[in-house]
């Protein structure tokens, strides 16, 4: 039962940052209606932020942690504007595997920069914030698992309130709706896509730091494989639909602890997969998407 | 004789008259012409799938894996009992060489199946997502898999890809696609990539379209693999991944998508340009990226499409 709990725990905190990755796809997504590949290596430059900007801050110390999520948060929301500025935005309108291409390429083009800038090594995370183990009659919780539980509930919180409760977060649901008919009521399109970008790869910045402090060891490739596995949370949630993410996400990190404990644990990068495509194939929206027979 | 049929046969024999002087060219030209030949198999039979039939796929280096792991099992378990120890004449290996590469081709065609399927409920991007997943399943059970080698990969395949094997499939390769796409069947691949809903109102199966299409692509990317084994003589499954994959696709979009004679050339180009690059191999991959994104931003309809095909939104 313990053994059960413990694995419990530590599925909820790796779910927890696919949850925070996944957010970024489903919200682009949703507003765009292509995968942004980009960003799982937005990333990976988060937690380099992170790496970079831990050296400036005294290790464990709750201020300096935060400061160091705010200030790779701002970083990579002004890349994922950047990116949507000079790659994608004058492709909006083409063809969307053209988009899908140049979001290959930019992902091709980070990785390579990361590679060349920040070198191919491995090199160990520091220690942001304080650690300690607390134990609860046999089930370990570091306080790193717990900064990513918290940290994730509360920039989920604030994102729910961000596209619920504000202005720009109505125009963003308007433009994901029907974007010409959000330009006709004066919504400025440019502006609504801007700030999507911002906001994800904020969020991906945030979900990277937390990574690092969890697996503490980072090169400019460890974006992939949790990227591509947060994008399969997000599809299997039902891409576009923010609870979606963060459900698809959970379920994914929980299933992949668990199967990691197994004697199936080899298995592991491919059981994400079969999940999904066995979900697809009996709720082809995901699991909290609706269908949308296409009209003529 | 039809056209295409007689370009087949001229082709295959420009092939036996290049293997006939292969001795007097550069090991290492005929390495690089190897790798162009390979490459235009794989590009040509996605451009079926993503090309002509307008469905996403980002598993192709999935199927040239099953490919080429089946097609090295069979020379390298079933070769020794079927020639003896003697090894056989050069027709017996130029035979189970053959039996090989359809076997592995019959087998990536069968997972080709296993991936269409799913097709039937998916579209557009959800596809494209299915179809990578399926790729890094088939990678990661090979990887698992001890009989292959797992992780470390099968070692000593025999060496068996000549350049004539190679330009003969790559013509086969290109004759049999313009056939099934020019054919009146065949028409309906490109219904199905300009309007499926239009294409099912004429009463188009286009389910039918877009697993005869994963079907047949995957089954070249098959023989492809199995090309690629007997040519590298040693294969791995982290050598068919995901960047493998990316890498095919790019070939099909710079070169246009449902453009066979661009994708050639795209093939070719894409093959022969990080020789090329070597000179500067850190910036390499850089370059190659950032050539892709200028691209689609100034030449959105690929390189070497000239006919200008509206692209469908």
């Amino acid at each position: 039962m313990t053994e059960f709990l413990q694995q419990l725990l530590n599925g909820i905190s790796l779910g927890a940052i696919f949850a925070l990755i996944a957010l970024g796809y489903t919200m682009v997504y949703g507003v765009l209606r292509f995968i942004n590949f980009a960003h799982a290596d937005v990333f990976m430059v988060g937690s380099f932020v992170g790496y970079y900007a831990g050296k400036l801050v005294p290790e464990h110390s709750i201020w300096g942690g935060l400061f160091v999520l705010a200030l790779a948060m701002i970083a990579c929301a002004v890349l994922g504007v950047v990116i949507e500025r000079l790659a994608y935005r004058p492709l909006r309108g083409g063809p969307t595997l053209n988009v899908l291409i140049t979001a290959i390429g930019v992902s091709l083009l980070l990785e390579n920069l990361g590679q060349f800038v920040f070198g191919a090594t491995p090199r160990p995370f520091p220690e942001l914030f304080p650690v300690t183990t607390y134990d609860f009659g046999g089930v370990f919780i570091s306080s790193n698992q717990l900064v990513v539980i918290g940290v994730t509930l509360l920039l989920l919180f604030a994102l729910r309130f961000i596209v619920m409760r504000t202005k720009i977060g109505t125009a963003m649901r308007a433009v994901s709706m029907n974007k010409q008919a959000a330009s006709l009521v004066g919504i400025n399109n440019d502006l609504v896509i801007s700030f999507t970008f911002a906001l994800g790869s904020a969020l991906a910045a945030a979900g990277g730091i937390l990574y690092a402090l969890n697996y503490p060891s980072i090169d400019p490739l460890m974006g992939v494989l949790p990227g591509l596995k947060a994008f399969v949370a997000a599809v299997l949630g039902g891409i576009g639909n923010i609870p979606g993410a963060a459900l698809g996400g959970m379920l994914l990190g929980i299933v992949e602890t668990f199967v990691n404990g197994s004697e199936w644990s080899t298995y592991k990068d491919a059981i994400a997969f079969a999940l999904l495509i066995l979900i697809l194939l009996f709720r082809p929206a995901g699991l909290l998407g609706r269908y949308v027979k296409e009209k003529v | 004789m039809p056209r295409p049929l007689l370009s087949l046969l001229v082709a295959i024999a420009a092939a036996l008259g290049i293997s006939a002087v292969s001795d007097h060219i550069d090991p290492y030209h005929l390495d690089v012409a190897v790798g162009i030949g390979i490459n235009i198999i794989l590009a040509v039979s996605l451009n079926l799938v993503n090309g002509y039939t307008g469905q996403f796929s980002l598993g192709h280096a999935g199927f040239m894996s099953v490919g080429a792991y089946l097609s090295a099992a069979v020379t390298m378990l079933l070769g020794p009992k079927l020639l003896g120890e003697s090894g056989g004449t050069a027709w017996q290996q130029g035979g189970l060489f053959f039996g090989a590469l359809v076997a592995g081709g019959l087998s990536a065609a069968f997972a080709g199946l296993l991936v269409g399927m799913p097709s039937l409920r998916l579209k557009g991007d959800y596809l494209a997502i299915v179809t990578l997943g399926f790729g890094e399943i088939i990678r990661v059970v090979f990887q698992n898999c001890e009989p292959l080698g797992g992780a470390l990969g099968l070692n000593g395949i025999p060496a068996y890809t000549t350049i004539f094997w190679v330009l003969a499939f790559a013509a086969l390769t290109v004759f049999t696609i313009y056939c099934l796409v020019h054919s009146t069947y065949g028409r309906g691949f490109l219904a199905t990539h300009d309007d499926e809903i239009a294409a099912e109102a004429v009463g188009l199966n286009t389910t039918r379209y877009k697993i005869v299409a994963f079907v047949v692509g995957a089954f070249f990317a098959g023989i492809a693999g199995g090309l690629y084994g007997h040519f590298k003589q040693t294969i791995s499954a982290s050598g068919f991944d995901f960047t493998k994959s990316i890498e095919i696709v790019v070939m099909v979009i710079l070169g246009g998508m449902g453009n066979t004679l661009g994708v050639i050339l795209a093939a070719i180009l894409l093959t022969l340009l990080p020789e090329v690059l070597r000179g500067f191999s850190d910036y390499r991959m850089i370059i190659y990226s950032l050539l892709l994104v200028v691209l689609m931003l100034v030449r959105p309809e690929g390189l070497f499409n000239f006919r200008r095909r509206r692209p469908t939104p």
